[in-house]
């Protein structure tokens, strides 16, 4: 099972935390974030099924097959240097930014 | 404090520039001087940009053969791609995308049109929100012969302008008739962008440097810079109580040549604004740097966009402020860890401004600069965690004195601005 986390949708109800904590923390305002990469093994599945069924605002997506080139070599080379430690190179994340 | 309307525009003594030009090109101007050269052969020009090493100018240096080849390879998969060049400056510090615009478009769409070549897009936008800027990118669109462009469309779009505007995903949505706001990874632009099409976002600066890489090659490319930073950069200088500049510089220039060469003494600097707002604030250990991604990254800062704010009168804590307040209106307003985490750090800063601030809420920004790291969608709420803690790890004794309401230029007036150190440039014909 793979999930994402749409932090803009987010409303901060914090069922998910409740269902699966080590997954889902919360900052000092109530609002998730995702731990990891968003596999979830297994024996977390149903737990983590719960927090997204349980989200009120739908926050939590679960990630469908449909995507395209989600395997390729160049496209694992670019998610691993687009997506910077923030501990180290993530100063210059502003890829986002100025663009 | 109003945005300053006039600015010098200067290449690097010495240096044939790459982006920089004085007077008016058209586009008999330009294909004559040898743009637009016919691309015969794609796979030789991606090895070229390739072997270049050249990194994006956006402010993530991310390298570009590696976008390239992902948004075709995906693109393969997918039917066709998309080319965006992102000419949305959102960095109010920063000049020089809306410059090229204005004054070399057709630069910018020669460089579009090879990375369109080069990922097999069909479909290209110009994404600006600079009115003169589009203005400039129509008329040279308009004067182009279309057998130059290979069936490829391009299409300028604007938007209102605004900080997060510029940022990649906030691009895409606003092209899909969305708002030009964020949206949360994955997906990212390269999986799934414009008409959910694989998407190459690109800088216009970054698009700019590609016809001299397609001329010239890989190795003239390396000519100027470092190894691992190589080529020339564009640079916009604010603060000091100096005008505003402009400058075309090589990667790897001792930041101490900058500030001789802009006018400023080295012993009056306290500090920079780096990167834009993004990379937060340094001390004067930056009299040491060198101006390419390496060093500034040894210094937990980043090189960004090249928009450096020198600061010699104005206070750091003043200065991070404004800079917080900036980040607590200018947000996107879409997910909670930033609107709160933005408005709490922007709280705290402005009373340690006023001499107000307590030992918890200290403790509190501290805690928040390192927690909130990375709990947006986008990079706002990291580049506000950035200025904090950059502000508390660069002036500690400055911050105590703050604490003990004993900074005699924020007593007395204390620097505010709606847009710290914003470049605005005087629109001339």
């Amino acid at each position: 099972m793979k999930i994402r986390l749409d932090r803009t949708v987010c409303d901060g109800f914090g069922a998910c935390a409740k269902h699966a904590p080590e997954y889902f923390s919360l900052d000092d305002w109530g609002y998730a974030s995702l731990e990891g990469n968003g596999t979830i093994p297994e024996q977390d599945r149903a737990a983590v099924t719960r927090a997204l069924l349980d989200c009120p605002v739908h926050a939590i997506i679960e990630m469908g097959e449909h995507r395209p080139s989600r395997d390729g070599a160049a496209h694992s080379e670019l998610r691993d240097a687009q997506e910077p430690d923030p501990t180290t190179d993530g100063n210059e994340a502003i890829s986002e930014f100025v663009r | 404090m109003t945005a300053t309307t006039d600015f010098a525009v200067a290449v690097w003594p010495g240096l044939e520039p790459r982006l920089l030009r004085h007077g008016a090109e058209d586009y008999s101007g330009y294909r004559d001087s040898g743009g637009y050269r016919t691309l015969d052969d794609p796979d030789a020009l991606h090895n070229q940009v390739d072997l270049s090493g050249i990194l994006g100018r956006g402010g993530a240096a991310f390298p570009l053969a590696v976008k390239l080849k992902t948004v075709r390879t995906n693109g393969r998969a997918a039917g066709g791609a998309v080319v965006v060049a992102n000419g949305e400056e959102g960095e109010p510090a920063s000049i020089k995308d809306r410059w090229l615009l204005r004054h070399r478009p057709h630069l910018v769409l020669d460089g579009l049109r090879l990375a369109a070549r080069l990922v097999s897009a069909d479909r290209a936008y110009v994404y600006v929100s600079d009115g003169a800027a589009a203005e400039a990118v129509r008329s040279a669109l308009a004067e182009i012969d279309g057998d130059i462009l290979d069936g490829l469309t391009i299409t300028v779009r604007t938007v209102e302008p605004g900080y997060v505007a510029g940022e990649e995903t906030a691009a895409v949505r606003a092209l899909n008739g969305g708002p030009a706001k964020p949206t949360d990874k994955p997906p990212r632009p390269f999986d799934e962008g414009v008409g959910r099409l694989p998407t190459m976002v690109s800088n216009v600066e970054t698009l700019a440097l590609i016809p001299f890489i397609h001329r010239h090659g890989a190795e003239a490319f390396r000519a100027q810079g470092t190894s691992t930073s190589p080529g020339t950069f564009l640079a916009t200088i604010t603060g000091a109580g100096r005008p505003p500049a402009l400058y075309e510089l090589p990667h790897g220039l001792p930041f101490g040549e900058l500030l001789d060469f802009h006018g400023v003494p080295a012993d009056q600097v306290r500090g920079v604004l780096m990167g834009g707002y993004f990379a937060g604030l340094l001390n004067n250990d930056v009299l040491d740097i060198t101006l390419d991604h390496e060093s500034v990254r040894r210094l937990d800062s980043g090189l960004g966009c090249a928009a450096i704010t020198i600061l010699t009168e104005d206070c750091p804590v003043a200065v991070a402020a404004s800079v917080m307040a900036y980040f607590d209106r200018e947000n996107a307003g879409q997910c909670g860890s930033c609107f709160n985490g933005t408005a709490a750090m922007s709280a705290v800063t402005e009373a340690l401004r006023d001499g107000v601030a307590t030992n918890d809420d200290l403790a509190r920004l501290q805690r928040w600069s390192v927690v909130l790291r990375g709990r947006g969608a986008c990079a706002t709420l990291d580049a506000a965690t950035n200025v904090a803690a950059s502000l508390l790890t660069a002036f500690p004794q400055i911050v105590a004195r703050h604490l003990d309401n004993d900074c005699d230029a924020c007593r007395a007036a204390a620097f505010t601005a709606d847009r710290p150190y914003e470049i605005e440039a005087a629109v001339t014909a």
